[in-house]
């Protein structure tokens, strides 16, 4: 079982890659695509402007590398900014590897960034999120993905309703921060391991 | 609906968790990721490494410390003092810390902020605010371990650094802090009415109720030190009285 967090250029990925790491997986931090592309796993994680992390896929090959990975069903999990990445146009500026449709938009609420932990609602029977029903996770986050279709996955309550994960197939993002959520997150981490094996 | 947030601060000199009364008379409490860990075991929310000294003479924030904690905590965490350049911040950031508290640079070079943002995203740069009461309703910004008074209003300082970029705002009254006889919670009620970022509350705390204060005039969380320095094992007891006192908080 072997982890690739994909290295675009954006953010730090070695507390991820850490957290992966106490979940039981061996992970590893690579800017090249192939890794990417064989990896049993390939996360996006990251922090800062989608338009930034998209431009450094794009640069890196690693949008291709993803985009072959998730056309053959193989697993890719986006952590954060790496949810987002995987819809399409953002307001924040820039475009997404559009694997789920729909746009990534600015957060409507009193206050914004949302900050903090937030309680999971689970949708459907999503296989990364369970046990998580009803647990509070960390978010630190001003946009919001926006799914065109109803997606299994959890959504939180912050100025209305917003998505805190999705899961199609082999496919699965999470808004909030897995690596800073404490034992909620190391489950989360876990599940994530447990479902690329059987995705 | 999100947490009210409970944030231990560790003041750290030289490696070490002090703690001191306005600003002054440090002595030495602990490891400060020994304690982190602890703190995070016991249901803190977050947590805020200080480097108290740096500013004043010039030192390096505390990357070894940013090294393990980045690896070893659970739970975010946010490290200020002495951030005084991009480069800098950059560094703490791409070494594992969730978040930068900027407070004295921020202040002499605005911009700061909105590089910090364009490249991280608002979500990890905290602007620190030290402020002192001088008039009814009003609050001067100082810097330099609050010994240098900026000629510049309070409450229009966070609003122009939530405008350049800041995605939270870390408001510490001066003259409150240490005294544990609760939150300036004046200038917490006017600064949290004024911005669209979360405000973390910071000075003062001296008992659970204190933090049901500041909550009440709209701080999204609670700084404490003494409170939970002395006694960690506290901290789930003070997340159920709030709890039972109304407050959505994680338990």
């Amino acid at each position: 079982m072997k982890i690739v967090l994909a290295d675009y250029g954006a953010g730090n990925l070695r507390s991820v890659c850490s957290a992966l790491g106490r979940a039981g997986a061996e992970a590893v931090v690579s800017p090249e695509p192939r890794a990417t592309r064989e990896a049993d796993l390939a996360v996006i994680a990251g922090v800062g402007h989608l338009a930034a992390c998209a431009a450094g896929m794009q640069q890196t090959g690693l949008a291709d590398a993803l985009r072959e990975r998730v056309e053959s069903g193989r697993p890719v999990l986006g952590i954060c900014v790496g949810l987002q990445m995987l819809f399409e146009e953002s307001e924040e500026g820039g475009t997404g590897l559009g694997f789920f449709s729909g746009p990534v938009v600015r957060l409507q609420a009193r206050r914004v960034p949302h900050m903090g932990w937030n309680t999971l609602s689970l949708r459907g029977e999503p296989k990364i999120l369970e046990g998580l029903d009803g647990e509070d996770v960390y978010f630190a986050h001003s946009y919001t993905a926006r799914p065109a279709e109803e997606l299994p996955g959890a959504e939180v309550e912050h100025g209305g309703t917003i998505v805190a994960a999705v899961e199609r197939g082999a496919l699965a993002g999470v808004q909030f921060h897995p690596e800073r959520s404490g034992s909620a997150g190391a489950r989360l981490l876990r599940n994530a391991i447990a479902w690329s094996k059987s995705a | 609906m999100v947490k009210k947030r409970l944030i231990p601060c560790l003041d750290v000199t030289k490696g070490r968790v002090v703690k001191g009364v306005r600003f002054v008379e440090l002595r030495d409490v602990g490891d400060p990721v020994e304690m982190a860990t602890r703190y995070s075991e016991y249901g803190a929310d977050e947590l805020v490494f200080l480097d108290i000294t740096a500013s004043v003479f010039g030192h390096d924030p505390i990357v070894e410390l940013v090294e393990r904690a980045a690896t070893e905590l659970e739970i975010p965490f946010t490290v200020g003092g002495g951030v005084s350049t991009l480069e800098h911040a950059r560094r703490l950031l791409r070494l594992g810390a969730d978040k930068v508290a900027v407070n004295r640079a921020a202040v002499e070079r605005p911009e700061l902020l909105t590089e910090l943002a364009a490249e991280f995203g608002a979500q990890a740069v905290v602007c620190a605010i030290d402020s002192k009461k001088v008039a009814p309703r009003k609050g001067e910004v100082v810097t330099h371990g609050a010994r240098r008074p900026q000629g510049l209003d309070t409450i229009e300082w966070a609003l122009e650094a939530v405008e350049r970029g800041a995605g939270e705002i870390l408001l510490t009254s001066i003259d409150a802090d240490g005294t544990r006889e609760g939150y300036d919670l004046e200038i917490t009620g006017l600064v949290c009415d004024a911005v669209s970022v979360p405000v973390i509350a910071s000075g003062g705390a001296g008992t659970v109720k204190h933090l049901a204060d500041a909550f009440e005039v709209g701080a999204e969380a609670a700084l404490v030190a003494s409170i939970v320095h002395e006694a960690p094992e506290r901290i789930p007891e003070i997340k159920r009285e709030l709890k039972e006192a109304g407050w959505p908080v994680r338990i």
